[in-house]
């Protein structure tokens, strides 16, 4: 499948900065099924950008600017070719040993709820756990939108029965782990047909011995497609935020991200 | 008298009147200086030291941030025989720490052949991913290490704890020595003492020596929190004696990847920071979003090469605990020969065999926490009662991969003026390792602890510890320049 992303991500600062440094994590790597065709991030003001990979093995880039700014606008645009691999992960940057992705975090703590929960799909062998608990998020949160990060914890998210994409994925981690099983979160695209989206979208991959890392999507309770790129991982939502910052200046910022994912004519 | 039979430094196991003939020197000083002296010196050190403002702690009391930490005027002095076999042993270490930093955080061979297991490490909260496969300026990851050390007899020293990130203590070293050159300049001529005051200038060296580029005049600073430090004296002390900058975060802005110091000329371009900063509080894009402290970019810079951080972020993997039991296999791993160093004998409660001894000798051993701090979570057997020691004995084989045990060594002891006159005292000590561009090299002294209270095995400061100089000498051979009654022709 052939994906174009037009994605803009807007602040506004109530009052003018003086610098900003962020770091971006929005530029998606090539697997075996993903090949990254054209990729470009542009920005509205005078900014130095500096690309690397982060310890995770992910593409990152540093954004430096100096003041006064009034706002940024960070603008990503590009084009990704995809295959469908029934959720495997093949030949993606992995530095990291599965097992690190056991840890917890503040972010994926298992509650006593959370593990309740994950152990009611303990049966059967890792895979098909990982599938039984992936199918039981989408029937519980039926409605799961991508939206901007609230800093909620995966327990916090259960608890209050109310979800986004990144509250799933994060409360996947949380179970998955709590069964001794590798996981992360992944940040990326999806195309769903919608024509706009006011976040990406947010993922769980889960580390099976015999297969290597596969996704699990709690949005639509499948694993991901052909429709999917991904971007970043990470042990948590925070791990993986797509734009990171520290802003020096008084005052309040305001948020705004469009995006669109496109699938392009025909089928590859 | 030796405390509990233990070593005494000075008076080996033979007491007062009987000193190891090297140190009869030191006997006969304390001989020859009345006690009322001894103690005015040591007041008009402790009066120096509290002018100076050195009240930080050592080893992370920070209760102690506002006190002084008693001085002991009797120095522990060091054979440059005993020495040269210590600080093999030290060069030996260190270079294991920086071989399995720069391992754990690359390839990973320790974990893959088995010597370690992989949950010690990738489950360790100081194993960091955000300077997962980062290659630091020159290959150096542990640049100061301060070695905490135990001994038992001549040649019997044990370590404790490596501490490979930003260990304290070495303003005591050069501070309790110019006390000493003042106030006892008779001690200098009876003992030839290896200098200790070149320790700035072989920090400096280090510095330099792993500045990224080929700048023939790098910029280097000390970054440290800012006052409200416990150790904000020594910050200062190193930063004024190295004739650099002392910078707090908010002094290094990052730009395009290189970080550039404010200052009223304008933009500095550092090249090499030694941080007393922890890993945690260094860049909240890398480590702690929710803190507002630290460089913005700072781990971006370094993962660039653009600068050099001393000690490199992500030492704690090589000084935790749950590793510290793995130091043998560690230095064998990487040098292919055994340690000339040993640990304390550790039993890892992990292991089935070790798990059984220890169950069966409780009363001896000394039980922690593996992930523990502070005392907590701590059975000292000898003085535990029944009841501690059976709840022990559940807790260990409910979750006996979470304790180590450990057998309470009898510590060395020197000689300590105390109300009574002299006794000895046990101790521990800190000996300071750099690791530069072009090798290890062991400072000739270091930091000792003492525990004032007889009998007490516990030299923290805020639990009544001390420290004393501790001496290097050039050589074994009889003291040089004492002056020699002749024999009336």
């Amino acid at each position: 499948m052939r994906i174009a992303i037009e994605h803009h991500t807007h602040y506004r600062f109530s009052e003018p900065q003086a610098r900003l440094v962020q770091m971006l994590r929005l530029t998606p790597c090539d697997t075996q099924d993903q090949t990254v065709v054209s990729w470009h991030i542009g920005v509205d003001c005078d900014a130095r950008l500096r690309d690397a990979t982060d310890g995770f093995g992910n593409a990152v880039t540093m954004l430096y600017a100096e003041g006064p700014l009034a706002g940024i606008d960070i603008t990503v645009t590009g084009e990704v070719l995809t295959n469908e691999a029934t959720g495997m992960v093949r030949e993606a940057i992995d530095p990291l040993p599965a097992l690190f992705y056991c840890r917890t975090t503040a972010r994926t703590h298992a509650s006593a709820e959370l593990t309740g929960f994950a152990a009611e799909h303990a049966s059967g062998d890792p895979l098909e756990r990982m599938h039984r608990l992936n199918a039981a998020l989408h029937a519980r949160f039926p409605s799961a939108p991508d939206a901007p990060d609230t800093g909620a914890t995966a327990a916090e998210a259960f608890a209050a029965r109310k979800t986004t994409s990144r509250d799933l994925a994060q409360i996947f981690i949380a179970c998955a782990r709590s069964l001794h099983v590798p996981a992360r979160y992944v940040s990326g695209y999806r195309s769903d047909g919608e024509a706009t989206h006011s976040a990406p979208h947010a993922w769980a991959e889960a580390h099976i011995e015999g297969f290597g890392w596969i996704g699990f999507d709690p949005v639509t309770g499948l694993s991901p497609d052909a429709s999917y790129v991904r971007v970043a991982v990470g042990l948590d939502a925070l791990g993986a935020a797509p734009i990171a910052g520290m802003r020096l200046g008084q005052g309040r910022e305001e948020l705004d991200v469009d995006l669109h994912v496109d699938r392009l004519g025909g089928e590859e | 008298m030796a405390a509990n039979g233990a070593f005494d430094e000075i008076w080996g196991h033979g007491g007062p009147d009987h000193p190891r003939a090297e140190f009869a020197a030191l006997s006969q000083w304390v001989a020859d200086t009345p006690a009322s002296e001894l103690q005015r010196r040591q007041q008009a050190a402790e009066t120096a030291f509290r002018q100076l403002g050195i009240t930080f702690a050592v080893y992370g009391d920070s209760d102690a941030a506002e006190r002084i930490i008693p001085f002991d005027i009797v120095p522990r002095i060091f054979l440059q025989s005993e020495w040269q076999r210590l600080s093999e042993g030290l060069v030996q270490r260190v270079e294991a720490i920086n071989a399995f930093l720069e391992d754990v955080y690359g390839e990973g061979r320790i974990i893959k052949e088995g010597v370690i297991p992989p949950e010690l490490v990738l489950l360790n909260e100081q194993f960091r991913a955000e300077v997962n496969r980062v290659r630091p300026p020159h290959g150096v990851w542990a640049h100061i290490c301060g070695i905490d050390l135990v001994r038992t007899g001549p040649d019997e020293f044990f370590v404790l704890e490596d501490n490979a990130r930003t260990p304290s203590g070495v303003s005591y070293m050069l501070e309790n020595r110019e006390a000493m050159l003042r106030l006892c300049p008779e001690l200098f001529r009876d003992f030839r003492v290896a200098a200790v005051d070149s320790y700035p200038d072989m920090l400096l060296e280090t510095m330099r020596s792993v500045s990224p580029g080929s700048k023939s005049d790098p910029v280097c600073v000390v970054l440290t929190p800012g006052h409200f430090n416990s150790a904000y004296y020594e910050h200062s002390f190193l930063a004024d004696a190295m004739g650099v900058e002392l910078v707090e975060p908010a002094d290094l802005v990052v730009d395009d990847d290189i970080v550039w110091m404010r200052t009223i000329g304008g933009r500095v371009r550092v090249d090499v920071i030694y941080r007393r900063i922890d890993d945690d509080y260094l860049d909240p894009l890398a480590f702690r979003p929710e803190s507002l402290l630290g460089v913005p970019g700072l781990i971006a810079a370094y993962r660039a090469g653009n600068v050099a951080i001393l000690n490199a972020p992500g030492n704690g993997i090589a000084d935790d605990k749950a590793i510290y039991s793995y130091m043998p296999e560690i230095v064998r791993f990487y040098s292919g020969g055994e340690a000339k160093l040993p640990n304390v004998e550790t039993f890892r409660c992990r292991e089935p065999q070790a798990l059984k001894y220890v169950l069966d000798h409780l009363p001896e051993l000394v039980v922690k926490l593996v992930d523990g701090s502070g005392g907590y979570g701590m059975l000292v057997g000898p003085t535990a009662s029944r009841t501690q020691i059976e709840e022990f004995r559940a807790a260990l084989i409910a979750e006996p991969q979470r304790y180590i045990a450990q057998p309470t060594l009898a510590l060395s002891t020197v000689p300590t003026l105390v109300e009574a006159g002299l006794a000895p005292r046990h101790v521990d000590f800190r000996p300071f390792v750099l690791t530069g561009g072009n090798g290890v090299k062991v400072v000739p002294g270091g930091l000792t602890r003492v525990a004032l209270r007889e009998g007490s095995l516990v030299v923290n400061s805020s639990q009544g510890g001390g420290t004393k100089d501790s001496f290097v000498l050039m050589d074994d051979g009889a003291p040089s320049g004492q002056s020699q009654t002749q024999v009336q022709s």
